[in-house]
Parts: structure tokens; C-alpha cells; sequence
């Protein structure tokens, strides 16, 4: 794997949109060819060159490609969007769209990440090291097919809208979440380690949502058929299992219903 | 002699009732009567022929005074900081017609900058549920015809719309209503016991900033789940969700009009999104459809003409000059107010100063802010440039989009005596910034 | 004053009789005509086809169901990021949108594939201004639109009593308030009905209340259409839409129209068209037994020849389903599980929007594409059948090329065939890998401009090379001596013309638009006499059930841009 270092050497004065900041745009570049990608800042449209100033070399293709992102680009936006391979590693906060329609690779981020993380992502993994906003591993407005793959932690906290329209891949917050757990969701793993304050599973056909805390105002939806122990990122516990959204249309599967499941630890 | 003029549009809310007569002077500069309108509705009437209208733009000094200025001088003034600024929003329209948004889509599309309208801190999260789940409505006649259930759900309209429980809703005897309200079931739900629960038959004081869970208890009910239900949900009993839910199901046709109690409590578009599956349910068992209550007589028009224009009804984010992008969250007015992510403001036909937080006022305060506007507000106070226009319904015509989208064609009654109306002034703005952009080339 | 002549290309045009022999066409002042002076300017078209512009009988481009889907379908712009059916900006404003192109990108669209002339499919009348200010801003293209009339108030009372002379002024009367073109007729009765949740699939079942049949509304809005001699004939989209084994019930519908003839001084020669025929023409009594009866049905259409029919090919794309058939979209919703919008529109009809994925390894649509195909293929007078998509139900207009492509071309038709997961039970189930037939340039002319333009009684302006026709051209880049062995080249050719003429203005050149000259609105005149009772009973409604004012209900004349009227010289 190869490494290109980016280093921030002005602020913008409104916000970046780093949509060409991928490894897959980066490949097979020269240094010079890399600072010359487009970035927009309103209707301006800047060379990445303007801003940044790059070390290094990327691989021959997005896999061995590695960029890191140095300085505070928390006005920036849509760093890794509609990668297949490869890395990025960004070192402060970083704004909305982080790993938007993200298809393979693995971000990090080391500070906070702002709304619409990880859009419809397909796969790869992206791991945020603060806090989140809304909209983690949503669907585009208007599109019934959200996240379908691939892995979203946010160590912190988030606030609402996790995985709305998901229909695959797994979310992991480990901090407190807001509100709407996987909603309109047809499939789909969240994991939430802290407080939910409510609407989890809400017009939910198919999908699990495990939460650790507490649900302050759970739906009437969802009602209790048991306890079960589950393995959940790596550790055992005891839940106590709910099924619904009672209130939605149900999936089926070879004749039989099948619901989603709100798993919360007892 | 004064001349009645019938058939008149009024131009304050989303009923666009189109029955007013207006009563001008002989000259045509003086409204005299307005009948057939409620209390509001007069004073725009009044209001548009006043001696208090503003005729001129004005600019600000720098010791912060106004002054006049020609038309030709503050379309330059706009055409120059559009084609400067790097990402200009240009917001309103609750106030404008239909020609002038159009002519604004081609301003904001030239100047390549972002265009919206007041839906995004009023009825956006509705527009976020109907892209997400659909919108199984009707024209306000069919309800007037058909329906014997009408439900108010976080909406009052004997505040924010007078006359539509006497022209549309509750009141009116249609074709297969003729006994009017005394056949007609009203259920208001609102934690409020308010003006319009007051006429209602059943009033449910939800919980506030629960009807979601409310919603589903209803979605329950109706998909065979009643057994599932607990004995309260957001402050209603088991007994009256179960009692609602019968009247909902056993109704001919029933209607669900909501409003800002949705839309501006938590989940918001979640909250509407809900209400049209438990209309979507509804209509396997009888039939139901639902109503946003558009405040202004003419806001759900930007909606649909920059629809037609550029694939979405607001939010619009022109600046890539080949295409739309629209994401409300990041390309709403107030979002990107608040992270200072705009560098001048034009108001239109709304009042920001007003409505916007303050901080998203304050930020828009260090950028360049035009405000254009019949009127003297909180914008305009605080704006560099304050350009007078033409109220749609009073001094110029033009089309109008009723708050169910049935277009309502609107005449003037007065002379517009050298205002230039939104259409005229949007146009001559636009063919200046194509001249800079053109000398630029 | 302005002088062009297009020399040396192979000209197809059926409504002359052209086919394929190199012959010049001359334009001026924006008119065919048989000659023009040294001065004209020349384009070079040698090695290269001419016809006459396209004309479009049935799409859903402009208003109030059409803007619903755009509103409700944001991904219809943008799909995991990209922007979908955008293209950079050629013409004055940008291009949005896939299934529901924005209103900018349809007239684009369309002069970039020769078109001239677009058929809005339906109109609902309280609505008409929203589709007369979509209309301003279609660029380019010449536009007439279609009140609906089936599930109307007005015409069930007076179809119920037999009284097809009120009937009849009252259709004038509306076709002059909403600048209308002609009468059409979407799902008649089961639209009224689903005003209450309810539905007509035969044309036998009453309409609550009114009492009247769909097969009743269907003969007496014929009847009302020959009395009045309109340039086009009723225009039907026929009850039991889309439902396995409706094969029969359409031609039971069809043959409503056997006793009637055509009485008209546009030389139309049909009595009746039947839209988008591929939802119409199913065999099977369930999903599963799901089949082509495309043979019974044309077998039926080729031997009437006061029937005429467009396609409604499925172009096996992700798009948007938009009728005034309210009920129908409510089914296809509980099929397919995807967003349903619905707007019913007091005293006049209803509508509904649903997206659908035409995926072409689920059975069922590639049977559908299949049969879509196979109606032309089974075609004997190809003036009487028309290509469309029924834009965008059964797909974008833009993919007009690819139908034309598949027609032309059986390779191409076997290659999409290999593409299918379920290709053997398609086969089972159609005739299409069977059928050798490849259509040839003249047939894609009759089906595409010159029987479209005779259908719409307006072949003596759209459609035709004709002396005193509008001078609306397009040239294709196809050799016509010696077409290409590779069907994407076809395909590709329809897409971008060389140039395309509208009125004698280059439009479009080289696939790029170049000029955006002034469009017509194209509405229908009738002087009828007065008709005292008539009037009364629209004040009465109006006044009773209506919630717009009668003086408001008539588009008023700034609203309708550059209108153009068709007149038609009633006598009783």
C-alpha cells in the first residue's frame, strides 16, 4: 500500500467539497496530477492543489492507494465518496458526507463527523472517533434502498435517523442515539450501546436493532415474545426480544411472517 | 364611478379563495370594499392601495439610513453581488406568483447559487415524508363532495386558515354532503384544546411530540394488532384509540389535514411519513386521503414550478451549473445560515428577519442581504437593498397554487402605478447577470 | 424569406409515399414547398435518412400527476450519487431527470431524437393552467393536450340520458375553456368510482351512483367525438389495466367501437385509438401463469380499420408509473410495496403515481417486453400503430431508439433475450424468439411520424414532407442503402440526429441543441351553437360543487402560450 499525505494550507472561506479526495481518483496519479483534481467551494470550482499540499505517491489502483488528511478540514465534505478500495484517514473533524455511497475500503476519522454519514454505503467500513450527527448509514432522500453493506461505527454519540430504509450492513454506536432507529427498514443490522430516547424500529418490516441502554419511549408496535442470549461486537449478553413493527406491512418468508427485532439488554 | 370587481383571488393563505369582490375607486388606485374575505385577507386588500406603499427601492447609507434609489441602480446592485458571491441564496416566495418563481429558477440557475422557499421552515418535513412514501390526497372539492370524517391533526385552521372549514371542510354541503356538518365526524388531535377542537366531535390531546407513537397505535388497529395494544399511548386511552380507529375505518370517505403540529415537533417528517402509511392502510378497508395545510396562498407554487424546472420543490442547490442537487439538512436556508455557508441573501416575498433563528439572521447579516418585497419587515429593516414589488392578487395577476395544487388563476384590481412586479424585475436581473458573465467570458 | 434545401438524403415518408429514394426537400418560411431559389442554404444529407419530424401521440410530459412524480421522486435525479439521465447543458437551462424529465430536458430530449410535435396524454380540466405553464417551458416542441373525460360529472349525466348533443357542447365547451385538443378517456367509470375506494375492471360493471357503464360512457363519447367532427378520435386507456388474462375483456372493449364510422375533415380514419395495448393484451389467470396473447389481440386490430394503437413498450428500466387510472396504481402499490401518491380531482377524474422496476430477470417483465415488440411485429398496416412507451409507465421516451433498435434487429432482440435469468420461461410464454420479422425504415416512419400525425388529424402540419406542411425535418446518420450489422448503432443514430429542423429552423446539429425558437400550443376550436342547458347545469355545478368560481374555471389567454387552433366547422 501506498501513502498520499495531504496537508491543509488555507481554510476555505465557506465550506469544501472534497468529492475527488478518494482512492479511487487518486490511482495511478502523479502528484501533480492529484493536486490538479477539482473541489468546488460554492459555485467556484478550485484545484485540490489550492488548498492542499501533497506528499507521497498513491498505488497503481484504489486497494493499495492510502491517503491522510492533515489539518482541520471540519468544513469539508464528501471525503471518500463512492470509493471501492483503499484508505483514508482524516485527522481532525471532518463535515457532512464522509464515505457517501461508499462501496469498499475503510475510513477513519479521528475527531467528529457531521450529518449523512456513510449514504447508502454498500461496503467497506468507516470508523469515526467522536460523535456523529443525522443521518448515519441513511438512504438518499426519496430512495427506498439505503445502507446495503458494509460497517459504521461511531465511538460517541449520534443523534436521529440511524439507518433509515437500511436494508443490510451494520451500524454501531456505542455513545447515546436520539431518535428513529432503523426506520422503514427492510433489513440490516444497529447496534447501540448507550441510550436510545425512543422510536426504534418504527415502520420496520425486516431488520435487528440491539440496544444496550435504555428505550425511554419504546413504540407500541413492538411487543415482547422472550429473553435469548446474543453475541453482539464480540460480547455475550441477555436480551429481552421484541417483534413488530406490528403496526406495518409484514415480510414473508416460505409462508410464514417474519418481523423485525428489537433485542434490549435485560 | 366605482367598479366591482368579482371573481378575485386573495392572496394570505392556503384556502386562495378565488370568490372575493373587490370594490375600487373610478382612478383604479384606491381599493374601497373587499367582501367575502376573512379578517386578513382584507387588510392585504387595504394594505396594497395604502399611502404607506413603499414605490422605490432603497439602499443603505453607510451612516445607515435609506435611500431611494431607481429600479435600473438596484438591479445592478443585485446582478453584480450575485454574479460575486460564490454561493448566494435566494429564499421566500411565500408571497410571490407562480411567473415570478419561475423567473427566479432562471436568476439562481445564471448566478449559480442556491434557491429556496419558506417549505423548508414550514411544511419541508412534509415534502421529506412524500419523497419518502408518497402523497394519496385530492383536490379540497372532493372533501367538500365526499367526505363524512374529517380529522385536524396538529393544524388549527380557525387561526391559520378562517375560511376553510366553511368553504371546504366541515361546513360546505356538496353533491353527496348535502346535510353538511350534521352529517360530518370531527376528530381534532392536538395537545392544545384549541379554537378548532372546539368544533370538533372527539378532540384527542395527544402527548406533545408523540403522535408518532400515536400513529402507530392506530396502524395497529387498522392491520389487526388492537389485541397488542397497551392501555395508553402518547396520553390516549386504549379505549378512545380504539373508539377513533372504528370511526376512521366505518367512514365513507375521510380526509386527515395536518399542519405544524407534525411538522415541527420531534421526527417531524417521520411524524407525516406515519400519518400517509396510516392513510395508505386506511384506503385497503375504505377511503382516505390527507392534506398538508399549505400556510400561504401561493407557497406550494415554488414547489411545483422548480419541480417542473429542475426535478425538486425546494432546497435547490444550482451551483454546479449543469445540474439540481437538492438535500435538505444541507442545503436548506437555515442549515447553511447557521454554518455561515452563504455569502449574501436575497428575501423574497417573506420575511426572514422574522422567521429565521437569530443567530441564522445574524450570520446572513455579515454577507450582502436584498431584501424584495411589497412591504416594509424585519428584513427589509435590516437589509442593504429593500426592492418594492407588485402583491400578487392586488396590483399584478398571474397563477396561483391553492394548498392542493389546483392552480387558481388571479387577476389584479389596481394599477401598479411603477412598481415593477417579481416576474418583470427576477427576468431583468437574470439577463444582467448573463451580460457580467458573458463579459467575463 | 428564409430558404433551405436539404439535398441528396433518402427521404421516408409515407405520408407522400417516399420510400427511401433520394430526393430533395425543399423548405420556406418555415413551410415544405415544392421548390426554392439558387439562394437557399444547403444541408448536405447525402448518405443519410430524412423524415419528417416525430410526432408523439401519447406521453406524459406536462402537468399536474406528471409534476407529482418529479416532486415525490428526488432519485429519479440522483441514484447512490450519481445524477441520473443529466447531461452537461446544451441549451439555455439544464437538464434534469431520468423517468420525469424536468420540462427543460423533454423538449431537449425530444428535438435530439427529431421530434416536433409531444400529445399530452391527459389533462385534468380544474388543472388545465398547470399544464399550460409547463407547456411555456417546454422548449422547442409543439404541444396539444387531452382533457379527460371518462369519469366527468357532466358526461355521465348526460351519457346516462342519451343526450349526445349536450354532451357534445359541453365537450366543446371544455375543450375551449382548457385549450384542450381532443377526448380521452382513462379507466371510464372506475375512476369515479374510486372516489370511493372502489373500481369498474369491465366495461359491464356500474359506477356507483351514476349508474352508468363503462362500455356505455365508451359508445357514447364516440358518438359525441363523430358528431362533432374532431381532428382526433376518442382516445382510450380501457378498464382492467394490466391484469393477467385481460385479453378478452379488450377485445370486448375494442369492439364497441364496430358500429361507428369516422366522420371528420382531417382524414383521420379511425373511430377509436387504444393506448399503450402491451398492458392490455395479458393471457394467464394469475402471475404465475402470466402470458402474451399479442396475436389474438392484433389479430383483431389488423382486421379493423377504424381501430388504430400504440405500443407501450417496456424498456426494462427503474421508472415511474403515472395514470389517471386511480385505482390501478393503488393495486400496483400492494404489489410492489413502493411509494404511492394520488390526486383525485372533484367532479373529473383522479390519478395516481407509483415508481417500478421493469427488472429484466423477473419473469413477468420480460413477457411484458416481449409483448410490447410482438404487437408490432404482428402488425399489418404499421400506419395504425404507433411506437411510444406510454412515457414513463412502461419506460422513458428517450428510450424510443432502443424499441426502434429492437424492432429493427432480431440479433438485438436475442441479445436482451440471452440477458434474462428467466429466459426459458419467456420464451414458453411469447412468441417473440420465434418471430424473424425485422421492420425497415419506412415502417419506423409510419409508426413513429406519419401515423401518429394521421391519427391526431394534423397530417397536413406534422408528420409529412408534404408541400404545406410545417417544415419540421429530422435527419438520421443511417445510410439507408446499406444500415448497420451493429443494432447499437441504430439505437445510437435515433438518439442525437444529425440535425433536426423545426419550422425551418436548425434546431439541433450534431446531436447538440442549437437554437430554441418559439413552440405552439396546439388546441382544438369547435363552434357549437349555444346550448341554453348546458350552460345552466355548469353554473349549477359550479355554484354547488365545485370549489373554484366559474369565471376563474377557463384558462385565461395569457396563460396559454402561442396558440395555434385547430377549427373544426361544426354542422349538425
Amino acid at each position: 500500500m501506498e501513502t498520499v499525505t495531504m496537508t491543509l494550507v488555507q481554510q476555505p472561506e465557506l465550506y469544501f467539497e472534497c468529492y475527488s479526495v478518494t482512492p479511487d481518483l487518486f490511482a495511478d496519479k502523479t502528484l501533480a496530477e492529484i493536486a490538479l483534481l477539482p473541489a468546488h467551494e460554492g459555485k467556484i470550482v478550485w484545484k485540490l492543489g489550492d488548498f492542499f499540499k501533497f506528499e507521497g505517491k498513491p498505488g497503481a489502483t484504489a486497494e493499495e492507494t492510502r491517503i491522510v488528511v492533515n489539518g482541520d478540514v471540519r468544513k469539508m465534505k464528501r471525503f471518500g465518496q463512492q470509493m471501492t478500495g483503499g484508505e483514508i484517514l482524516i485527522n481532525s473533524d471532518a463535515d457532512m458526507y464522509v464515505g457517501c455511497w461508499m462501496r469498499g475500503g475503510k475510513i477513519t476519522v479521528k475527531g467528529n463527523a457531521d450529518a449523512f454519514l456513510g449514504i447508502a454505503m454498500e461496503g467497506g467500513e468507516i470508523t469515526v472517533e467522536g460523535d456523529a450527527t443525522n443521518h448515519v448509514g441513511s438512504a438518499y432522500r426519496g430512495d427506498w434502498r439505503g445502507m446495503s453493506g458494509g460497517l459504521i461505527r461511531v465511538k460517541g454519540k449520534a443523534g436521529n435517523d440511524i439507518g433509515t430504509a437500511m436494508t443490510g450492513g451494520t451500524i454501531i454506536i456505542e455513545g447515546d442515539v436520539f431518535i428513529h432507529v432503523l426506520t422503514h427498514a427492510e433489513g440490516g443490522t444497529v447496534i447501540i450501546k448507550g441510550d436510545v430516547e425512543g422510536r426504534v424500529g418504527g415502520q420496520m418490516v425486516k431488520g435487528d436493532a440491539y440496544v444496550l441502554g435504555n428505550i425511554l419511549y419504546p413504540l407500541p408496535g413492538f411487543k415482547k415474545i422472550g429473553t435469548v442470549e446474543k453475541e453482539v461486537d464480540g460480547q455475550t449478553y441477555t436480551f429481552h426480544q421484541y417483534i413488530g413493527d406490528l403496526g406495518e406491512r409484514k415480510g414473508k418468508k416460505k409462508g410464514e411472517v417474519i418481523y423485525g427485532n428489537i433485542y434490549l439488554k435485560a | 364611478m366605482p367598479k366591482v370587481i368579482e371573481n378575485v383571488g386573495c392572496p394570505y393563505c392556503g384556502c386562495s379563495c378565488d370568490d372575493v369582490r373587490v370594490t375600487v375607486s373610478d382612478d383604479g388606485l384606491k381599493v374601497l370594499e373587499v367582501e367575502n374575505v376573512c379578517a386578513i385577507g382584507h387588510e392585504i386588500f387595504k394594505h396594497g392601495s395604502s399611502d404607506h406603499r413603499i414605490r422605490l427601492p432603497r439602499l443603505r447609507q453607510p451612516d445607515g439610513s435609506m435611500k431611494e434609489i431607481s429600479y435600473e441602480e438596484a438591479i445592478e446592485w443585485t446582478a453584480q453581488h450575485l454574479h460575486k458571491a460564490k454561493k448566494p441564496l435566494m429564499y421566500g416566495f411565500g408571497s410571490t406568483n407562480c411567473e415570478g418563481q419561475a423567473a427566479a429558477g432562471r436568476v439562481m440557475e445564471t448566478a449559480g447559487g442556491m434557491l429556496d422557499n419558506c417549505a423548508t421552515i414550514c411544511h419541508g418535513p412534509s415534502f421529506l415524508a412524500i419523497f419518502d412514501n408518497g402523497y394519496p390526497s385530492c383536490t379540497l372539492g372532493e372533501v367538500k363532495n365526499r367526505a363524512d370524517v374529517i380529522v385536524y391533526w396538529g393544524s388549527n385552521p380557525a387561526h391559520a386558515h378562517p375560511r376553510h372549514m366553511s368553504r371546504y371542510s366541515i361546513f360546505p354541503r356538496g353533491f353527496f354532503t348535502e346535510k353538511g356538518h350534521k352529517k360530518r365526524t370531527i376528530i381534532v388531535i392536538d395537545p392544545r384544546f384549541t379554537d378548532t377542537a372546539n368544533v370538533a366531535d372527539i378532540h384527542l390531546q395527544v402527548k406533545q411530540g408523540h403522535d408518532y407513537e400515536l400513529f402507530n397505535a392506530f396502524r395497529m388497529v387498522v392491520n389487526g394488532h388492537a389485541a397488542d395494544l397497551p392501555d395508553e399511548v402518547a396520553g390516549i386511552k386504549k379505549e378512545q384509540i380504539l373508539e377513533v380507529s372504528g370511526i376512521m375505518t366505518k367512514a365513507r370517505f375521510g380526509t386527515v389535514f395536518f399542519g405544524m403540529g407534525l411538522t415541527h415537533t420531534d421526527g417531524r417528517n417521520h411524524n407525516i411519513d406515519i400519518a400517509i402509511s396510516l392513510t395508505r392502510d386506511l384506503n385497503k378497508i375504505t377511503k382516505w386521503t390527507i392534506m398538508a395545510m399549505r400556510g400561504h396562498y401561493n407557497i406550494a407554487g415554488p414547489g411545483v414550478v422548480w419541480s417542473w424546472t429542475f426535478g425538486f420543490p425546494y432546497c435547490l442547490d444550482l451551483t454546479k451549473q449543469n445540474y439540481a442537487h437538492m438535500n435538505p439538512g444541507e442545503t436548506s436556508s437555515v442549515d447553511m445560515a447557521m454554518r455561515d455557508e452563504v455569502d449574501m441573501f436575497i428575501n423574497i416575498g417573506s420575511d426572514a428577519g422574522a422567521h429565521f433563528p437569530i443567530p441564522a439572521v445574524k450570520h446572513l447579516k455579515k454577507h450582502p442581504w436584498v431584501t424584495i418585497d411589497p412591504s416594509i419587515n424585519m428584513a427589509s429593516e435590516i437589509s442593504d437593498l429593500h426592492i418594492p414589488v407588485c402583491i400578487c392578487g392586488v396590483d399584478v395577476g398571474g397563477i396561483v397554487y391553492r394548498m392542493d395544487n389546483v392552480p387558481i388563476q388571479f387577476r389584479k384590481v389596481i394599477e401598479p402605478q411603477g412598481l415593477l412586479d417579481d416576474e418583470t424585475l427576477l427576468n431583468r436581473i437574470a439577463d444582467r447577470l448573463e451580460e457580467l458573465k458573458a463579459q467575463e467570458a | 424569406m428564409s430558404e433551405m434545401l436539404i439535398k441528396n438524403g433518402y427521404v421516408f415518408d409515407p405520408i407522400s409515399g417516399i420510400k427511401g429514394d433520394k430526393t430533395d426537400i425543399a423548405i420556406k418560411d418555415g413551410k415544405i414547398v415544392e421548390k426554392v431559389s439558387s439562394k437557399a442554404k444547403i444541408i448536405d444529407a447525402a448518405g443519410k435518412t430524412v423524415m419528417a419530424g416525430g410526432c408523439e401521440i401519447h406521453a406524459h410530459v406536462a402537468g399536474p400527476k406528471v409534476n407529482a412524480g418529479r416532486t415525490m421522486r428526488p432519485e429519479d435525479k440522483l441514484f447512490r450519487g450519481s445524477y441520473r439521465g443529466g447531461i452537461v447543458k446544451q441549451g439555455k437551462r439544464m437538464e434534469m431527470g431520468f423517468s420525469i424529465p424536468s420540462t427543460w430536458k423533454t423538449g431537449y430530449a425530444y428535438a435530439r431524437m427529431g421530434y416536433a410535435f409531444t400529445n399530452e396524454a391527459a389533462m385534468p380540466p380544474l388543472l388545465a393552467p398547470h399544464v399550460h405553464e409547463e407547456f411555456r417551458d417546454t422548449p422547442i416542441i409543439d404541444q396539444a393536450a387531452m382533457p379527460v373525460f371518462g369519469n366527468n360529472w357532466f358526461c355521465l349525466e348526460y351519457l346516462k340520458n342519451k343526450e349526445i348533443e349536450n354532451n357534445a357542447a359541453y365537450v366543446a365547451w371544455l375543450l375551449k375553456s382548457t385549450f384542450g385538443f381532443g377526448i380521452k378517456v382513462v379507466n371510464p367509470g372506475g375512476t369515479e368510482a374510486w372516489g370511493w375506494g372502489e373500481n369498474c375492471v369491465d366495461i359491464h360493471d356500474p359506477v356507483p351512483y351514476f349508474d352508468i357503464t363503462p362500455a356505455e360512457i365508451i359508445k357514447g363519447l364516440i358518438e359525441t367525438n363523430e358528431y362533432l367532427g374532431l381532428p382526433h378520435s376518442v382516445h382510450l386507456h380501457g378498464n382492467n389495466l394490466g391484469n393477467p388474462g385481460n385479453y378478452e375483456h379488450t377485445i370486448e372493449t375494442l369492439k364497441l367501437a364496430s358500429e361507428y364510422k369516422p366522420k371528420n375533415k382531417f382524414g383521420r380514419e379511425q373511430v377509436l385509438h387504444n393506448t399503450h395495448l402491451q398492458f392490455f393484451s395479458y393471457k394467464g389467470d394469475s402471475w404465475g401463469t402470466f402470458a402474451s396473447a399479442a396475436k389474438e389481440v392484433m389479430d383483431y386490430v389488423n382486421k379493423t380499420d377504424t381501430l388504430t394503437v400504440d405500443l407501450g413498450c417496456v424498456t426494462l428500466d427503474e421508472t415511474t408509473t403515472m395514470t389517471a387510472d386511480g385505482p390501478f396504481e393503488h393495486h400496483l402499490n400492494q404489489l410492489n410495496h413502493l411509494k404511492w401518491s394520488n390526486v383525485d380531482v372533484e367532479l373529473e377524474t383522479g390519478s395516481g403515481v407509483v415508481p417500478y422496476v421493469y427488472d429484466k430477470d423477473i419473469a413477468v417483465c420480460g413477457i411484458q417486453w416481449a409483448i410490447g415488440l410482438e404487437l408490432a411485429l404482428y402488425a399489418k398496416d404499421l400506419m395504425r400503430v404507433h411506437i411510444t412507451t406510454d412515457h414513463p409507465n412502461a419506460g422513458p421516451f428517450t428510450r424510443y431508439p432502443r424499441i426502434i433498435k429492437w424492432l429493427m434487429s432480431k440479433k438485438a432482440r436475442e441479445a436482451t433475450l440471452d440477458t434474462m435469468k428467466r429466459k426459458e420461461k419467456i420464451i414458453k410464454s411469447t412468441d417473440l424468439a420465434g418471430m424473424d420479422r425485422e421492420l425497415g425504415l419506412y415502417d419506423i416512419a409510419m409508426m413513429t411520424r406519419a401515423g401518429p400525425a394521421k391519427a391526431l388529424g394534423l397530417s397536413n402540419i406534422y408528420g409529412s414532407l408534404k408541400a404545406g406542411a410545417d417544415a419540421n425535418v429530422a435527419i438520421y446518420n443511417l445510410d439507408a442503402t446499406k444500415l448497420p450489422t451493429d443494432p447499437e448503432l441504430i439505437e445510437n443514430a435515433f438518439s442525437n440526429t444529425l440535425y433536426t429542423i423545426k419550422e425551418g429552423v436548425i434546431v439541433v446539429q450534431n446531436g447538440e441543441i442549437v437554437a430554441e425558437p418559439q413552440k405552439h400550443t396546439i388546441w382544438t376550436k369547435v363552434s357549437v351553437p349555444e346550448n341554453a342547458q348546458v350552460m345552466r347545469d355548469i353554473k349549477e355545478k359550479f355554484t354547488k360543487s365545485y370549489t373554484v368560481n366559474l369565471e376563474n374555471y377557463a384558462v385565461f389567454d395569457e396563460h396559454v402560450h402561442n396558440p395555434r387552433a385547430i377549427e373544426v366547422e361544426f354542422s349538425a
